[in-house]
């Protein structure tokens, strides 16, 4: 019984993420669109989108082979199953332990890995744009992350990601600068890696600027719906995480009962709806950047969360 | 001394060492004074922090120096500067800000390494404040350095001396008539530079200080 | 009887050697030398698995030949059986594989004789016991593998392959050699239970493993003396390229471990520190340049040196814990490191056997060259993008199992108490990252330009896949990659008695734990379970599927390429292999490595095309070998003046070095 229970709230941790998805994508567009005094589309046109693109008849290239197929459904379930194992609304859900937080960041490089040969498949100059730059993008973003880990890491004693929750609730912190550091790297890198302004803006079309969506440009119909769920999910996967690593305050931790569940489903909503005003505010205040102050960028997170390390030693280091 | 009294001080001079390493990454000529500033009135806040941890009530007489004249009176003057020099344009470094950056982390572990495996009669506070002060020097010089223009070779020579005096302070019984006459000496230094500025801009029309190797490579071809 | 049985299988592959030199010129000559390398590697396979398993170890073994006081000694443990392991089983794949593909061989007699000659030798370097043995043992394979390089002598880049090769080979020979020297002592106990027991003293231990760094890391491949490798591994035939990279390099690993961590006493933290360091740097580096290629078994080779550092970064970690008396840590690294070494076998093999199978179908080595093979050779394709995703260590396989073991020692790193180990840790933890990230990248640059787009010559367009023998090697080293990534439990397991012998420390018992996770050190610090993560993958993903096409559409309709409203029937606009890295170049490049872009432009009005060269140079030639080779020269020069002299003067010569010497000696005295 008590294994049906745990079953039950997995299971809803994965439909959770999965239905806010495309409202919390909504939410930014909305905002984003407001901030520049534009009605902007309503909350629900994501679920459109994707319903209207999942009814659509594919459109392929001839040549294109079974890679370019399967990718969107294995670029969608590395992203979804990599968000259903961080924690949301409660710690110590029954699979919470099979990945941690290197392995989840390793699974969405999995579903980059797809992605990025699926951009190369059909032999497009734009698909192989947006494929190398997306390499690029991973590969300075990578060592910051790693950074990321180790601080939370050796600030928790685990990478497991329930138990770095629980430790933030109810651990002994304390004023850690460190943790303010990491914070600010972390965001860094969730903006490039959600192809977010500076880095990518995800509303252009326009060739040059595109990485992202010139990685995707060939695809239609119900491939894309599953491409754009992805995306969507991905940038609540990396709400979450923040979230779970930053902000865990009102998860239910030892007490499983339907209440608890109620209350750190009511923050953890709250908490990602806020992020998601954020995010387009702090958007609009910046330009896209080229792509050859990408380094500049991202070593600027990479050096903060390299600073956040040395930090810690030394504080800890007596 | 408390946890939270050494997390405060962890903080603060952390909060230091970030900020030199954002002077080194700015490459934008106010941005750079902003960031100094800042940097100098995190700087009295450490000292304040200490002279209330300490029971040194002079620190805050060194706190309060520091925070007026390199928190607002520096900046303030350089801001001016800057402008009538009609310099707020971007910074040239000689290496790139990526190098930069990685050299100023290295820097950074190398005076960890240098202080931290110290334990003999050192407090842990101390200790750590000699880490990052001395991290804050190491930076300081590197930013002067990698710049040629003479306004941010000064905020790098002044952020340096912010890590001098984080050092004296952390170390306690700093006398208060040192750090005086430490304070005057930079003013003056400051207004020597100040000076100096003026008069490369009005020999050479730049404060580029590569205008200067140009010409003594050509007085000693010439000689 | 493990011991035997390998010594029965040494003697096997000699017997098989000579056989293939009688047969050589027989058109069944390959399928039998090939048979039998089949054979007798499956013989030692389940040998030294048995021996593993069941623990049957430590058998000792007196040959009637070398030196005349200690004569050859030979001796199964625990490291030597896993090693054993790993040969074998690259023996193994490389001889199905053979079978079909050594079919096609056009000069059989120069290859056929040497690999089983090969295979033996690096069989009989593992079970050596004394120094004697195992240097000989060592000279034997070198020179095997040197020879298989030659295997296509006519081409001038390989003649100066194996001349590189070989010059190296030796120099690292002379090093071990020194090594063992420095060892045996005075009193010259050259058996390797008389080294564990003598005492050396700290300046020995530290020669004898600065020694054993450079002759064992020279023949792994540790920047910066790599440089043999990319030029001499993707010389060989396909197959041995594969046994060059995904074994020798783990019998060099073998020769470095048995000497530090078995043979000097006690490794110190500085030594460690140097490891560590090595292993980062030659991971990024490796990598890096592997991206940079455009050969595709170079491209492999570049790759070999960065698994080869991400391998000592887990060694050096375990001495760091060892030195420090952590021996939990110390444990989890020396498995990560072992496991590594296990799983980079499978996935090099196949990775080379694939790149054997395109460059068979087309006769194209240059990525450029190639594309859309994933059309014409499906099989490959399939058995290649598993090994790719494989080694950009991407979960669930098996590559990224052994990365996020190294991960999670690093993790542990910061509780050493050793002040530059604490700070280096996390630097060489960002930059195993960035590898991993590179790797990624370099991995779709090749299997993007191979097997996706659209042919670019006719080679490429009228490809075919391979033959049954060669595929099926290549899917049975899939089939592990994916095996030992989803349950690598008992794995890790198995390398539990190895890692006991070597850190005196043993991982958690995996095999208890519910639902095959693996736990590197407490089930509340990190877990890792692939077996869930595959099946939530395949359940979400194909339940997805089957919702959209059954309750949405699943009409498809073949059209042109979009290309955003410009699309180019021309093959030469697609995405190049060197214009994919063209970001990554610019910005890690362009610091790290000699990179000279040159643009011609011709004036307005001319007709000659536009021309964009581009030319790559490993800065380890100009800063660690330009100096030396200059001063080898230099120094040649002035003696070449030796060689016009008068006999008067050559006796001169001979007497004066002859009265040096005694009053050497007399001095000593």
């Amino acid at each position: 019984m008590a294994m049906i229970y745990d079953l039950v709230a997995q299971g809803l941790q994965m439909i959770l993420v999965l239905a806010v998805a495309p409202f919390i994508l909504g939410v930014t567009r909305k905002v984003k669109a407001r901030l520049l005094r534009r009605i902007g589309p309503p909350l629900l046109q994501p679920y459109r989108d994707i319903w209207k693109l999942m009814h659509k008849e594919a459109v392929m290239a001839h040549d294109a082979s079974w890679l370019y197929r399967g990718t969107p459904y294995l670029l969608f379930a590395t992203t979804w199953v990599a968000a259903a194992l961080i924690p949301t609304y409660s710690t110590g859900l029954l699979f919470s332990w099979s990945a941690d937080l290197i392995a989840i960041v390793a699974l969405l490089a999995t579903g980059r890995f797809a992605l990025a040969l699926a951009g190369m498949d059909v032999g497009t100059a734009f698909g192989g744009i947006g494929s190398s730059r997306e390499m690029l993008i991973a590969s300075l973003a990578e060592p910051a992350m790693l950074l990321v880990v180790f601080t939370v890491s050796l600030v928790a004693g685990t990478t497991q990601l329930s138990a770095i929750a629980e430790h933030m609730i109810h651990g002994s912190v304390g004023l850690r600068v460190s943790l303010g550091l990491v914070l600010f790297s972390f965001i860094f890198v969730a903006i490039a890696e959600n192809a977010r302004i500076p880095i990518d803006n995800p509303a252009t079309h326009l060739e040059l600027t595109m990485v992202h969506e010139a990685m995707v440009l060939e695809y239609s119909g119900r491939h894309l719906a599953m491409i754009e769920a992805a995306a969507a999910l991905k940038l609540t996967l990396y709400f979450s995480l923040l979230v779970c690593l930053f902000l865990p305050f009102g998860m239910a931790t030892g007490d499983k009962s339907p209440l608890a569940f109620a209350i750190g489903l009511a923050f953890y909503l709250s908490k990602i709806m806020l992020l998601a005003v954020l995010l387009p505010i702090a958007e609009t205040a910046v330009a896209k950047m080229r792509v050859f102050r990408y380094p500049v960028f991202l070593g600027g997170a990479f050096a903060t969360a390299a600073l956040a390390v040395f930090l810690l030693f030394v504080s800890q280091g007596f | 001394m408390t946890s939270l009294q050494f997390d405060i001080a962890h903080l603060l001079a952390g909060g230091m060492l970030v900020l030199s390493l954002l002077l080194l990454y700015q490459d934008r000529i106010l941005a750079t004074l902003n960031v100094f500033a800042l940097q100098a009135i995190v700087l009295s806040l450490a000292v304040a922090w200490q002279a209330y941890v300490q029971g040194a009530m002079h620190l805050m007489v060194t706190a309060l120096i520091a925070l007026v004249v390199k928190g607002f009176v520096i900046p303030a003057a350089l801001n001016r500067i800057v402008y009538r020099l009609g310099i707020h344009r971007e910074i040239e470094q000689v290496i790139g800000a990526g190098p930069t950056m990685l050299t100023g982390l290295g820097l950074i572990a190398l005076s960890i390494l240098l202080v931290m495996p110290v334990n003999v009669g050192v407090t842990a506070l101390a200790r750590e404040d000699l880490a990052f002060a001395l991290a804050v020097i190491l930076l300081g010089l590197l930013m002067m350095i990698t710049r040629r223009n003479a306004v941010t070779q000064i905020v790098g020579f002044m952020s340096l001396e912010n890590g001098l005096i984080l050092a004296a302070t952390g170390a306690r019984g700093m006398p208060l008539v040192v750090e005086i006459s430490v304070a005057f000496s930079i003013l003056i230094a400051f207004s020597v530079f100040g000076i100096f500025v003026f008069r490369i801009r009005e020999r050479f029309d730049t404060v580029d200080l590569a205008a200067l190797d140009r010409f003594r490579s050509e007085r000693s071809t010439l000689q | 009887m493990p011991l035997r049985i390998g010594l029965a299988c040494v003697v096997a592959y000699l017997v098989a050697a000579v056989l293939a030199v009688v047969i050589g010129r027989w058109r069944a000559a390959p399928a039998v030398v090939y048979g039998a390398i089949v054979a007798i590697s499956a013989a030692g396979l389940g040998s030294a698995f048995f021996a593993l398993v069941s623990d049957d170890l430590n058998t000792r073994l007196a040959l009637p030949l070398g030196l005349p006081l200690t004569g050859g000694a030979l001796r199964i443990d625990a490291l030597s059986a896993f090693f054993l392991l790993v040969v074998n089983l690259g023996g193994l794949a490389a001889g199905v594989y053979g079978i079909g593909y050594g079919r096609h061989e056009r000069s059989p007699l120069r290859v056929l004789p040497y690999i089983p000659a090969y295979l033996a030798g690096m069989n009989f370097v593992l079970m050596a016991d004394d120094a004697f043995t195992f240097l000989v043992a060592w000279e034997f394979m070198s020179l095997a593998s040197w020879i298989l390089v030659l295997a296509d002598h006519r081409r001038e880049e390989n003649a100066r392959a194996a001349y590189i090769y070989i010059v190296m080979a030796s120099a690292g020979t002379l090093c071990l050699l020194l090594a063992f020297g420095l060892l045996a002592g005075p009193h010259g106990g050259y058996a390797f239970t008389a080294m564990r027991e003598a005492a050396q003293p700290p300046l020995i231990a530290g020669l004898v493993f600065l020694l054993a760094l450079v002759g064992a890391g020279s023949k792994a491949g540790l920047v910066p003396l790599h440089i043999w490798l990319p030029l001499a591994h993707p010389a060989a035939p396909s197959h041995v390229s594969a046994l060059m990279s995904g074994v020798m390099t783990k019998v060099a690993i073998y020769g470095f471990i048995r000497i530090v961590f078995d043979l000097v006493n006690e490794p110190a933290s500085w030594m460690s520190l140097i490891v560590i360091a090595f292993g980062g740097v030659t991971a990024v580096l490796g990598v890096l340049y592997a991206l940079l290629q455009q050969d595709i078994k170079r491209l492999l080779a570049y790759s070999t040196v960065e698994n080869v550092g991400i391998i000592f970064v887990g060694l050096g970690l375990a001495m760091a814990f060892r030195a420090h008396d952590m021996a939990v840590p110390a444990a989890l690294a020396m498995t990560a490191a072992l496991l590594h070494v296990l799983n980079h076998s499978f996935f090099k093999s196949l990775l080379f056997f694939g790149a054997g199978a395109v460059v068979h179908a087309s006769g194209e080595r240059d990525m450029e060259r190639l594309g859309g093979l994933i059309r014409r050779m499906p099989h490959t394709a399939i058995v290649f993008l598993i090994g790719c995703a494989a080694i950009s260590a991407l979960p669930p396989l098996n590559g990224f199992v052994s990365e996020w073991m190294t991960f999670q020692a690093i993790l542990v790193g910061p509780q050493l108490p050793h002040w530059g180990l604490k700070l280096i840790v996390p630097t060489v933890g960002a930059l195993l990252a960035l590898a991993a990230a590179f790797a990624a990248a370099c991995f779709v640059k090749l299997f993007g330009t191979v097997f996706l787009g659209r042919a670019r010559t006719a080679a490429a367009r009228n490809a075919h896949d391979v033959d049954r023998f060669s595929l099926a090697a290549m899917y049975a080293l899939a089939a592990l990659c994916f095996l030992s990534g989803v349950v690598p439990g008992p794995l890790i397991d198995m390398l539990a008695p190895v890692a006991h012998a070597l850190v005196r420390a043993r991982m958690p018992e995996q095999s208890g734990i519910a639902w095959l996770s693996i736990v590197p050190i407490a089930a509340s610090r990190s877990s890792y379970n692939g077996l869930i993560i595959l099946s939530f993958l395949i359940c979400s993903g194909v339940l997805t599927a089957t919702v959209i096409h059954r309750f949405a559409t699943r009409a498809t309709r073949r059209s042109a390429i979009w290309d955003c409203g410009y699309p180019d029937p021309s093959l030469v606009t697609q995405y190049s292999g060197s214009s994919f890295v063209m970001p990554i170049r610019r910005v890690f490049g362009a610091a790290l490595f000699d990179i000279r872009e040159t643009v011609e432009m011709p004036p307005p009005g001319s007709a000659k095309p536009a021309r964009f060269s581009l030319k790559v140079f490993d800065p380890a030639w100009r800063f660690a070998y330009g100096p030396g080779t200059r001063a080898i020269w230099t120094a040649a020069g002035k003696l070449n003046r030796l060689q016009f002299l008068t006999i008067r003067r050559y006796l001169m010569l001979v007497f004066a070095a002859l009265i040096v010497l005694l009053i050497v000696v007399a001095a000593w005295r």
